[in-house]
């Protein structure tokens, strides 16, 4: 029997401490998360509404960030109709492509590739202006003026975050669709109607509802990331790059979860 | 130097602030041990201290951005530490809090900094009299030709001004001054230091200043007191706390250009 490994400063009572030690601030990391989004929850319904801000975070997230999604979601839309092409030749099927499209892009292209997007994009913007603002004290100035600064910046961004995901990946869907129509007429001569005649025929009032559904909580994921992550950033400059870095890695992280289980559950409903 | 014009009408006597027995620690670290300290009306209070023995958490106790772990804070006669957040915010509106690095909003003009907290506390005013009151507030940190601008084009001494005149928008009792001449050439500080003795006679407020540089600290203190080791070891004029065999407060003297 090992007499040692109880005695203080010995190697197993040192790995002990470590050990808990992270579990404590794992745990502690949870608490604050759970606190920080009961707080959203509380001060979301309560008056004073910040409008403006929302609004000016509505143009920031959503119009800005159209320059990026158009010429993402349309080359996306062109390289996955092209790369699926040669699958369906094989059997002869290329006149399925349109449906085969429809279903991937409104299914989960288009809510996908928005979200990533919008983390990289959205999510370290948030991170790295919130950080720059608690280590230059700004939220601090916020509070001291008595401006609850939680609302005003945090409220404001998740809010607008959660609205705008959704509009823009019904955007990031269309312009993707159009992108594959343009391959596909050009290849298959297929006219306008016939391809989105074909788009709207194979999908389903569920899969409209359930890629809504998936947006609204990738657009939450990213905007509540963003501002955990800043507003909680560690002082100084290093904080404020481990605050936008980390916010866009852990909503990433996040939002591929999400995806996996919405889709199980949407599969199960489905299925029922 | 300019001479400092105080208003006679202010009863010094009435204390705005009173602390006793605050104590504060960081993990192990035991940054205040037992701060007793009183702040009168209409006077200007400067807290000296080498860098990290707690000037800021003081003020920061003060204005409820920090709690102490022990003792009693009181501030125009509400116990801080026991202050629904409803009440701390009525107390804030009183209190002006000038920032060590100014901490204007940075995606803000100079005009949308100073309408910031009129737009929340002052909803009663009309556009006209808030454009009115920035200007006003404006001239009197002599900077009314900045209104447009970003605080990104500002020098550190402008942007300790704005920083001042934001705090000073809605007219509070209590100013509280974090290093307010800390990384300012010598000239831009004498003008930070002639415009807190500004502050206290046209605004009528009593200031508790933390610094460490002695010229500020000798043109701006009515009264100054000497954090050392996690308490207040020197009272009194500026030549009274330096008027001592004390090794700690010698070294801190000599340190210092002043003369």
């Amino acid at each position: 029997m090992d007499l040692d490994k109880n005695k203080p400063g010995s190697a197993p009572a040192r790995r002990r401490y470590v050990t808990t030690r992270r579990l404590d601030r794992i745990f502690v990391e949870l608490a604050n998360i759970y606190r920080f989004n009961a707080r959203f929850f509380k001060e979301m319904w309560f008056p004073p509404y910040e409008f403006k801000e929302i609004i000016k975070q509505c143009y920031e997230i959503g119009v800005r960030s159209l320059p990026l999604i158009s010429l993402t979601g349309f080359i996306i839309g062109i390289v996955f109709t092209n790369q699926s092409r040669p699958s369906l030749a094989d059997f002869g099927a290329t006149s399925l492509l349109p449906a085969l499209i429809s279903v991937a892009i409104i299914r989960a292209i288009g809510p996908l590739v928005t979200a990533l997007i919008a983390a990289g994009r959205v999510g370290s913007a948030i991170g790295a202006e919130l950080g720059s603002m608690r280590v230059t004290e700004q939220i601090d100035a916020m509070e001291v003026s008595a401006t609850n600064p939680f609302k005003f910046l945090v409220v404001s961004r998740v809010l607008a975050s959660t609205l705008m995901i959704p509009a823009l990946t019904m955007y990031t869907t269309l312009v993707s669709l159009l992108g594959g129509y343009l391959n596909v007429h050009q290849n298959e001569l297929t006219t306008l109607t016939t391809f989105f005649y074909q788009v709207f025929d194979a999908i389903t009032f569920l899969d409209i509802v359930a890629s809504s559904i998936k947006s609204v909580i990738f657009g939450f994921t990213i905007g509540m990331v963003g501002c955990y992550k800043g507003y909680n950033s560690s002082k100084g400059t290093e904080g404020v790059g481990k605050a936008a870095n980390s916010s866009v890695v852990t909503a990433m992280f996040l939002i591929f979860i999400e995806e996996l289980l919405i889709m199980q559950v949407i599969n199960a409903i489905r299925a029922f | 130097m300019e001479a400092k014009e105080i208003n006679p009408n202010i009863d010094r006597n009435e204390k705005v602030i009173s602390i006793r027995g605050l104590k504060k620690a960081f993990d192990d670290f035991e940054v205040l041990k037992g701060v007793d300290l009183d702040l009168f009306k209409g006077e200007n209070l400067v807290v000296l201290g080498r860098s990290g023995t707690g000037k800021s958490v003081l003020i920061k106790i003060i204005s409820g951005l920090l709690y102490g772990d022990e003792g009693s804070v009181n501030v125009l006669g509400k116990e801080v530490g026991t202050l629904k957040p409803r009440e701390l915010d009525a107390l804030r509106l009183k209190i002006g809090f000038s920032f060590q690095n100014s901490a204007l909003y940075d995606s803000m003009t100079v005009r949308e900094n100073l309408e910031f907290p009129l737009v929340r506390h002052a909803k009663h005013m009309s556009e006209a009299e808030r454009e009115e009151l920035i200007h006003y507030v404006l001239e009197a940190v002599g900077l009314a030709q900045a209104i447009n601008q970003m605080p990104s084009e500002l020098s550190g001494g402008q942007r300790k001004r704005i920083g001042i005149a934001r705090t000073l928008i809605l007219k509070p009792e209590i100013m509280l001054y974090d290093e307010p001449t800390a990384g300012l050439d010598p000239i831009t500080c004498i003008e930070i230091n002639n415009l807190i003795n500004e502050v206290q006679s046209r605004f009528n407020t009593s200031s508790i200043i933390i610094t460490h540089d002695l010229t500020c600290a000798r043109a701006v203190g009515d009264r100054v007191v000497m954090l050392l080791d996690g308490q207040f070891q020197r009272e009194g004029t500026f030549e009274e706390v330096f008027d001592s065999n004390d090794e700690r407060v010698q070294s801190f003297y000599n340190y210092n250009f002043i003369d």
